[in-house]
């Protein structure tokens, strides 16, 4: 006789595995967009653009089979809080996409424009938050929530190169104007990733609910 | 929620089968005006909890009660207490309904013509005002002299619920009383249930754990004669605070 459990706990599995396979997507939108960026290469972008459409679309299907585990399953207890994380960690998912996707849309804005400078610290915001994504998925998968709330801390470096960003190019502005359009978009790009940064915080205030059964507000983010 | 007072209080209370010990020092305050679920294995003792608070148990060759179970403060497993007047009390559901092979108006005016009634109330009175609490009378106002086993099962178990009402009783046990039921006439009970906390003390033991979810205020969990777990409904259905409660209504086990 199979396990009682046998057909749930597989998929279970399978969601865990969904939510894998969106968060690498939502990672290689981060990096590609990038990439995008730092070598003005539109094609990249336009990628990034169109593939941002399967991302939403593994969320919807990623909640459809939330939505069909409750229905025919009727979780309980830590059961129902996995089914809970991942519809609240799908959201956020789908949120750093588009945020992925408005850096490759400001990239295909910047076109071939002179670059204003060398793009240093908008990369590193960039690298950060997607080893801070990786993370939190792996802290998800681990049931880690001593990981989850550390990495929440983390948060503080991608603001603090925000800011490191914004002063800079507000002095390219202050020197020249005819700066201010490019620097503009610049700043959108930091302020994309820093709030991509605090979505993955949402993700790991999820971890610890999934773990424990508490929901609150780990780390109240600078911006 | 939480603020009421414990209409029933289990102190240390054990309870034996012969040398096997059924209860293990269970302590548990049931909330007056509350639906109190009690879950967990076949062979658990939720049952024998059930049926220790109306003194069920106490024909059973060979059956042992210890510590207290106190009903309004007092111990009714004190020497000298009246146990037909304690069932009065406290009445019971079953889990089939088990009507008396007499007419609908019998059944119900059966406890109270065995028990005496109050001279300023007539039978008629009580008969009606026990099937309308138990949701039936507009079903069979016109048939009173029909059989109760003529009536559906659903309606059955409405009919088992107005005579247990009908000796007006502080406290309801219920013991699976759904479990022979399809699911609209339970829904039906459960509907019934809600109506009747604001009256009545309810006690059910439910092996169906979303049952004991959608229903009631609190719930408590044992397993091997323990009580493993006591809480807020809500609260031990989404997180619970003991591994094996987790295990066990995450169907891991049981």
């Amino acid at each position: 006789m199979p396990h009682p459990r046998e057909s749930f706990d597989r998929h279970l599995h399978e969601l865990q595995d969904d939510l894998l396979v969106m968060g690498s997507m939502v990672e290689k939108a981060l990096e590609r967009s990038m990439e995008a960026l730092k070598t003005r290469n539109l094609e990249m972008a336009h990628h990034v653009i169109e593939d941002d459409v399967k991302i939403n679309q593994k969320r919807f299907d990623i909640e459809e089979k939330c939505v069909e585990l409750i229905a025919t399953q009727q979780p309980m207890a830590s059961d129902l809080r996995v089914i809970i994380a991942v519809l609240n960690i799908i959201v956020d998912l789908e949120r750093i996409a588009d945020h992925a996707e408005g850096n490759a849309k400001i990239a295909v804005m910047i076109g071939k424009e002179p670059p204003l400078k060398p793009l240093i610290d908008l990369p590193r915001m960039n690298q950060k938050t997607v080893d801070m994504l990786r993370r939190s998925l792996d802290a998800f998968c681990n049931r880690d929530a001593e990981a989850a709330r550390s990495l929440c801390g983390e948060d503080d470096e991608v603001d603090n190169l925000y800011d490191q960003v914004f002063r800079e190019l507000l002095t390219f502005m202050a020197e020249d104007s005819k700066t201010i359009t490019r620097a503009t978009r610049l700043i959108w790009v930091g302020h994309n990733l820093e709030r991509s940064a605090d979505r993955v915080t949402n993700i790991c205030e999820r971890v610890v609910y999934l773990v424990t059964g508490k929901m609150s507000e780990i780390c109240v983010s600078k911006y | 929620m939480g603020t009421s007072e414990a209409k029933i209080e289990a102190r240390r209370f054990g309870f034996y089968y012969g040398k096997r010990e059924a209860l293990k020092d269970v302590n548990l305050k049931v909330k007056e005006h509350q639906i109190t679920a009690l879950i967990g294995p076949s062979g658990c003792g939720k049952s024998t909890f059930l049926r220790a608070l109306n003194r069920m148990n106490d024909t059973i060759i060979g059956a042992r009660a210890e510590g207290e179970v106190l009903l309004d403060g007092c111990n009714i497993y004190a020497p000298g207490v009246d146990v037909v007047e304690l069932r009065k009390r406290v009445g019971m559901v079953f889990q089939q309904p088990n009507p008396f092979p007499k007419t609908i108006f019998e059944n119900v005016a059966f406890g109270p013509r065995v028990l005496g009634l109050d001279r300023k109330v007539s039978l008629d009175e009580v008969v009606e005002r026990s099937l309308r609490s138990a949701a039936l009378w507009d079903e069979v106002k016109d048939a009173l002299n029909k059989s109760g086993l003529a009536l559906s099962g659903g309606q059955q178990q409405r009919l088992c619920i107005a005579r247990a009402l009908a000796t007006e009783p502080e406290v309801l046990l219920m013991d699976e009383p759904c479990s022979a039921l399809d699911p609209q006439s339970t829904l039906r009970i459960e509907d019934l249930m809600n109506e009747l906390k604001e009256h009545y003390t309810i006690v059910i033991v439910t092996h169906n754990m979303q049952q004991a979810a959608r229903v009631s205020d609190w719930t408590g969990f044992l397993l091997l004669g323990d009580l493993v777990e006591y809480d807020k409904t809500a609260e031990l259905f989404s997180r619970p605070k003991d591994k094996r409660t987790d295990d066990y209504i995450t169907g891991r086990f049981g």
